[in-house]
């Protein structure tokens, strides 16, 4: 048992933090996000110099191998400034796929494209009938001569509307809620036939609803097996999970920070509110469902890269579903503590309140992943 | 970073779990599985296996009978202790007293008291709370009066576990009035055989006697009964309230509660249906596990911190195990209510439940939930209550 980080994995940390202390402030980031992408081109590039848009590839392909607990350094750090780039559609979610589906030269195309800085990808895995089921798939694709024709809706594409490519889950042969039968594909974002809607979400960041109307794919562009590629899709959608986790808990320690400042620094009936016992109560509860976040994004960045399915998918639901509830009690408390300030949106703590909320609706909520820990057994109970 | 156990600690905990499996009297092990409390014949005999294996005492210093163990392999043993399910040592004698003794006691209480705590020859309680000082504990009024070489000690304890079979009470008494609060108490050591103790029973909410007035009316207590120095035992009191770090959680316990309540679940039939079978139940279940997972993580996390803290300190995260800690055991019991449902409400005393011939009322594992329920109210009330440990986090980690 060890918690903690190797020598290099401190300085991997010490280089994110300090990059964000120094280019991620809440006005830059407003800037950034006033943009003509809706993020900071500038930033992506110091982060392809700092070699995070490389780290979680192998060495071959130009990466630097980073793991789970890499991958947790950098999204715990860019919660904490609330980052807009697209760092996860592009190196967690497509970089997921690439890694663990994508072929040979697939991979010597892409990824050096990827962390040079010079490519941007995203994962069209959400359909508008599927809610939280990955296999729930009606967009089609049809073998036609040695290519394939694609139709069919993908909806909540992150940074869909800006990825120089996207990777799209169809059905290639079942019904729509099989697992078996479906495939991925790497499409260019200006194919003809692909329609994209771009719009803002909720917390400021972007997305995209697509529509495929006979777009062609060559067969080189086939990732992985067309007629079995769930299994990839569902390990990245797990490691995706402890990604998430980690961001939150970045986002969760900056709001119990700004929280604790705002109740030091505030004064009402001549006393600073932290002098108040029921609001240090709170400011407890906060303390105390950040410590058992941390705890469970852990858990889930040891257990992401297990091959066991059924223990891997256990620890990322009851990772999933511990986030969902403290996102629930820590947003909505430190709103409170902040009263009228904490809802408007020239302060901080309410975008973290609206990002950790759309956390706990990307690849499940809280509730979605109690159900699937349940139907999937006990962590407690060994051998159940 | 690493979550596992190393092989080392693998191997320890294989070799802990089997001894216990085999060691635990099989009529012990079932009382405990029923959710009913061990007798003071039960202790004593689950004491003296322990302290034969050499295993009373692992957190104590080698030469009074610990064993070397580092603090990860001491919380596995607790774990595995609690899992089995075997009873806990008293907590009174080993974890509480004796650590006091070895501490600050002088060799001739160290060589009188501490061997018979390892065997439970002498059953401890602990006299701090009393009618006037619960969470705010420094104000105890019990006076304490030199008369040669002795103290007489007048006044009143009270919440005294199990004080019905102790030999031996350990109190905080007033010595000095005039002093400010914390600065006038002293740590003594009294034989409950002493003339002027009387011990009156309180019934709890679960109908069982655990906890106890005590009355103290001229009891006389030699000096050389006194640990460390007059007027300090607030400090002691402070390092024994510190001292529980391993089983502060109930990791262990809420496991085996855990377990208890889907092996119960899969017996019992509603609707139709096996109740482990049913989403909703299972999804609670699940809930409880998933903090329950993530407190055990958490207190590792603080075990690991343990070996850079300053010896003898206590993490201020540690009061994060109690809070959610309670919480946990309790949503465990309250699982078990829903699992037995309606035969919760027959009441037959674990006494009656005993001596009766004929079989008992409902599913013969029924009777013990709901006093469970209502007994485990305590725990986050006891040892600190909730609201205590609340303003501990405000004040020592979030400086509020």
């Amino acid at each position: 048992m060890d918690f903690d980080l190797s020598e290099e994995q401190r300085l991997l940390k010490d280089s994110v933090e300090r990059l964000m202390l120094e280019s991620y402030g809440f006005d830059e980031r407003g800037k950034y996000r006033s943009e003509h992408m809706g993020f900071s081109e500038a930033m992506w590039a110091r982060y392809a110099e700092l070699g995070l848009l490389a780290l979680p590839f192998s060495e071959e392909y130009g990466g630097f191998g980073g793991g789970a607990v890499e991958a947790m350094i950098v999204m715990e750090a860019f919660g904490k400034a609330l980052i807009l780039e697209p760092y996860f559609a592009t190196v967690v979610l497509a970089g997921g796929i690439l890694r663990h589906g994508a072929s040979e030269a697939q991979k010597t195309e892409l990824i050096p494209a990827i962390a040079a800085g010079r490519m941007k990808l995203a994962f069209a895995y959400a359909e508008p009938q599927s809610r939280y089921d990955l296999f729930d798939i009606e967009t089609q694709a049809r073998k036609d001569g040695d290519g394939w024709i694609l139709n069919g809706t993908k909806g909540l594409v992150l940074h869909g509307a800006v990825a120089d490519k996207i990777i799209v889950s169809v059905r290639t042969a079942g019904r729509s809620r099989d697992k078996d039968g479906i495939a991925l594909f790497l499409v260019d974002g200006n194919v003809p036939g692909l329609v994209r809607r771009g719009y803002s979400t909720q917390d400021g960041l972007w997305a995209a609803e697509m529509t495929l109307n006979n777009v062609r794919v060559k067969a080189d562009n086939v990732i992985g097996n067309p007629a079995d590629a769930y299994p990839v899709i569902a390990r990245v959608a797990d490691e995706a999970i402890a990604a998430l986790c980690a961001e939150a808990i970045g986002c969760f320690a900056a709001m119990q920070t700004i929280t604790l400042d705002y109740l030091k620094t505030r004064k009402q009936f001549g006393a600073t509110l932290g002098s108040f016992q029921v609001l240090q109560h709170r400011a407890v509860d906060m303390f105390i469902e950040l410590e058992q976040s941390c705890s469970m994004a852990m858990y889930a960045t040891m257990m992401a890269r297990e091959n066991g399915t059924m223990e891997r998918e256990r620890a990322i639901s009851a990772a999933k579903a511990q986030i969902g509830e403290s996102a629930r009690l820590i947003g909505t408390q430190s709103i409170q503590l902040h009263g009228g300030v904490g809802m408007t949106m020239e302060y901080r703590i309410g975008h973290y309140f609206k990002h950790i909320t759309m956390i706990d609706t990307l690849f499940g909520d809280a509730d979605y992943h109690l159900h699937r820990l349940a139907v999937l057994g006990s962590i407690i109970r060994e051998n159940a | 970073m690493d979550l596992g156990f190393t092989e080392d600690e693998l191997a320890f905990r294989d070799e802990v779990r089997a001894f216990f499996r085999a060691a635990v009297p099989a009529d012990i092990r079932e009382k405990l599985l029923a959710g009913a409390h061990p007798s003071k014949d039960d202790m004593v005999r689950w004491t003296r296996i322990l302290a034969a294996k050499g295993w009373g005492v692992p957190h104590w210093p080698a030469e009074y009978g610990g064993t070397g163990w580092s603090p990860v392999k001491q919380y596995i043993y607790v774990e595995e202790m609690s899992q089995t399910p075997a009873p806990a040592p008293l907590p009174f004698g080993v974890n509480m007293v004796g650590p006091v003794i070895y501490t600050f006691g002088n060799e001739d209480q160290k060589k009188r008291f501490l061997p018979r705590i390892l065997t439970l020859e002498d059953w401890w309680c602990q006299g701090f709370s009393e009618p006037g000082a619960g969470s705010d504990l420094a104000s105890v009024k019990t006076r304490a009066v030199r008369d040669g070489d002795h103290y007489i000690v007048n006044g009143q304890k009270t919440w005294t576990t199990l004080a019905q079979f102790a030999d031996w009470i350990f109190c905080l008494v007033r010595t000095d009035p005039a002093a400010k609060k914390q600065q006038g108490i002293s740590f003594l050591l009294i034989d409950m055989r002493s003339c002027g103790i009387t011990v009156r029973p309180i019934q709890t909410l679960d109908g069982g006697y655990e906890v106890n007035e005590v009355f103290f009316d001229d009891v006389r207590v030699p000096v050389e009964n006194r640990v460390g120095e007059e007027n300090r035992g607030w400090d002691y009191a402070k390092f024994l309230l510190g001292n529980e770090r391993f089983n502060i959680a109930g990791v262990g316990i809420s496991k085996e509660r855990i377990c208890r309540i889907m092996d119960l679940a899969s017996r019992v039939r509603f609707g139709g249906e096996r109740l482990i079978d049913q989403a909703d139940f299972r999804k609670k279940v699940a809930a409880v596990e998933v903090r329950l997972k993530a407190l055990e993580i958490t207190q590792l996390r603080v075990l690991a911190n343990e070996s850079k803290r300053q010896k003898g300190t206590q993490d201020p995260a540690s009061s994060i195990l109690k809070i959610k800690g309670a919480e946990i055991q309790q949503a465990t019991s309250e699982l078990l209510m829903n699992v037995v449902g309606p035969y919760a409400l027959p009441y037959q005393s674990e006494e009656d439940f005993e001596r009766r011939n004929e079989p008992p009322i409902g599913p013969d594992w029924a009777a013990t939930i709901a006093p469970a329920y209502f007994n485990m109210r305590k725990v986050s009330i006891y040892g600190g209550s909730d609201e205590i440990q609340k303003n501990i986090i405000a004040k020592v980690v979030l400086g509020l």
